[in-house]
């Protein structure tokens, strides 16, 4: 069996020697396998997948298709059609928020998020609320990011009609309990979307055991190239819904005045797709598969205890959600006292180690926890533990730097 | 100018210990500028008398080099006819774009021409602008900087 260092050979900018990389949260990295797919995508099988009626084209549109079966397997889909691919997690959760949501919200119903949403899953839900005159409604979790089972039977009511949640917080890292607050939306007659751009790339997902009648995934933070990700939706709902946008592809027949619509899923897929990056997210999912959850979970939990305990050495430093480094998801978001997470961030690029430091698209969550901006290091399996040690060296440097006495 | 160099040597001093920081009373002119994506946010505070500015202030927070550029800034201003800080804020804000870099036009920035490398440090320079460009922002356009 391959180990952890063998698949590390796969990334060649990691390779390179030039970065720490712990922006894995943001964007993961490709391996090479992921790299040469689109590659030979392009080389040998590019034809306009789903019209042409030559050789090459059925081909480009098998592999099309068959990326789509990839992807309904992984996370446990009924079937094919209930995967759209789209560009990313804010695309997948827009469609959702505009053919679902406008459509079966109605004035005085609720929506529900959490404060912890990022603003994709966030601002598509005030724009339903505002168009249909409906509330928007925000679980709040304790201070480890918690939503405990008080807040949402509290703040889930008969009016909910839909219940969005973030599975795994890009800022908190915090796993939310995505199984029993959907079982309680769908007694109170809600729907419930899930936004799994920080959970797929980290944990097996079924979209049935967890009861996700949607739920949104970005290829590019779990190895996949930037630009593909993807919607699953209940065959029963997606068959229901409009179309988001309209245009080539995705019609069945077209007069001067009128329209009727292919079926789905390539009714939500106007345009010419984007065949090779989804032949790509293929490929990444075959390349997790094969180092598997398990080893990710094991090496993450591995780096992400060496990376807080490292932290709790520096008083100066304070780290956001859970105490136990196994609820983090390999998230670790901080503050440093007296220091701006900007600069923290810049003296550390100057290092050539890369964290994130900012509001993390999550500007309502800065507001809750009381800070402007944090800094955060998040590890991907590909990530070691020298690494996490060069980052925590170059980081107990920095108040130096930033002219606070040793 | 390296990065750690420019924090050691110029932006600490202004940034730990700033000169003129705080509210001020009864400005004629304020104006809030904030840097959306990443949290500096400062509220410049002037007084004006015969076009001439008489004393200037900021509050606010956000990183080292926000806090020190607009520090240096209010150092250069006070005392300077109203044209002539807008002509020094496009003096520097071309210094930060890199399009400024003949030694005599910096000189007039004095202190603050240490932020030239910024020009080097791309996801810096919004940081570096801000309170220049909230003071000319203010200058050229009184009316949306009454103190209220």
């Amino acid at each position: 069996m391959a180990s952890l260092g063998d698949f590390r050979k796969d990334f060649d900018i990691l390779n390179s020697g030039d970065y720490v990389y712990l922006d894995n949260a943001a964007t993961s990295q490709r391996p090479r396998q992921v790299l040469d797919a689109v590659s030979n995508f392009y080389k040998t099988s590019n034809a306009n997948p789903l019209r042409g009626l030559y050789d090459l084209s059925m081909a480009a549109t098998e592999q099309y298709e068959n990326a789509r079966a990839v992807v309904a397997d992984f996370i446990g889909a009924s079937r094919p059609e209930e995967i759209i691919f789209t560009r990313n997690t804010t695309e997948s959760l827009n469609l959702v928020a505009y053919s679902y949501g406008l459509e079966n919200v109605h004035e005085g119903d609720d929506i529900v998020i959490t404060v912890m949403e990022h603003h994709s899953n966030m601002l598509p839900w005030q724009m339903v609320a505002k168009k249909c005159k409906a509330n928007l409604v925000y679980m709040e979790p304790t201070e480890d990011g918690t939503i405990t089972k008080e807040e949402y039977e509290s703040k889930i009511t008969d009016k909910a009609k839909i219940v969005a949640v973030g599975h795994v917080s890009n800022v908190m890292g915090v796993t939310n309990p995505i199984k029993e607050i959907a079982a309680y939306a769908h007694s109170k007659g809600a729907i419930m979307v899930v936004d799994g751009a920080q959970s797929a790339p980290h944990m097996h997902v079924d979209v049935k055991d967890l009861g996700a009648d949607f739920f949104a995934l970005s290829g590019h933070k779990m190895l996949a190239p930037m630009g593909i990700g993807a919607l699953y939706g209940r065959y029963e709902l997606l068959e229901k819904m409009q179309p988001f946008l309209t245009g080539g592809e995705m019609i069945e027949y077209v007069t001067r005045e009128d329209a009727t619509y292919a079926e789905i899923p390539h009714k939500f897929e106007a345009g010419t797709v984007n065949a090779g990056d989804a032949v790509g997210l293929a490929e990444a999912i075959k390349y997790l598969k094969n180092v598997g959850f398990d080893t990710i979970k094991e090496q993450e939990e591995k780096l992400t205890t060496l990376l807080m305990e490292g932290l709790k050495k520096m008083p100066y430093i304070k780290v956001f959600g859970s105490k136990d480094p196994a609820k983090h998801c390999g998230i670790v978001t901080f503050t440093m006292e007296g220091v701006h997470p900007h600069d923290m961030a810049s003296v550390l690029n100057d290092d050539h180690v890369c964290i994130r430091a900012g509001h993390h698209c999550a500007q309502p969550l800065m507001q809750f926890i009381g800070v402007g901006s944090t800094a955060r290091a998040s590890v991907y399996f590909y990530n070691t533990e020298e690494e996490v040690e060069i980052f925590l060296d170059k980081l107990s440097k920095v108040r130096e730097v930033m002219g606070y006495g040793a | 100018m390296e990065l750690k160099q420019l924090y050691r040597e110029i932006v600490n001093e202004h940034n730990l210990h700033p000169v003129h920081k705080g509210k001020m009373e009864n400005p004629d002119l304020v104006l809030r500028g904030v840097n959306p994506s990443c949290g500096d946010d400062i509220t410049l505070q002037l007084k004006l008398k015969d076009g001439v500015i008489e004393d200037g202030m900021y509050d606010g927070s956000g990183c080292a080099i926000s806090q020190a550029s607009v520090d240096m800034m209010v150092d250069q201003i006070i005392g300077k006819k109203k044209e002539e800080a807008i002509k020094l804020a496009g003096t520097f804000m071309g210094m930060i774009k890199g399009d400024i870099t003949d030694e005599a036009s910096l000189e007039e920035l004095d202190e603050a021409a240490a932020l030239q490398d910024v020009a080097h440090m791309p996801a810096r320079v919004k940081c570096a602008v801000l309170g220049w460009h909230t003071m000319q922002e203010m200058l050229e356009n009184p009316e949306k900087a009454q103190n209220s």
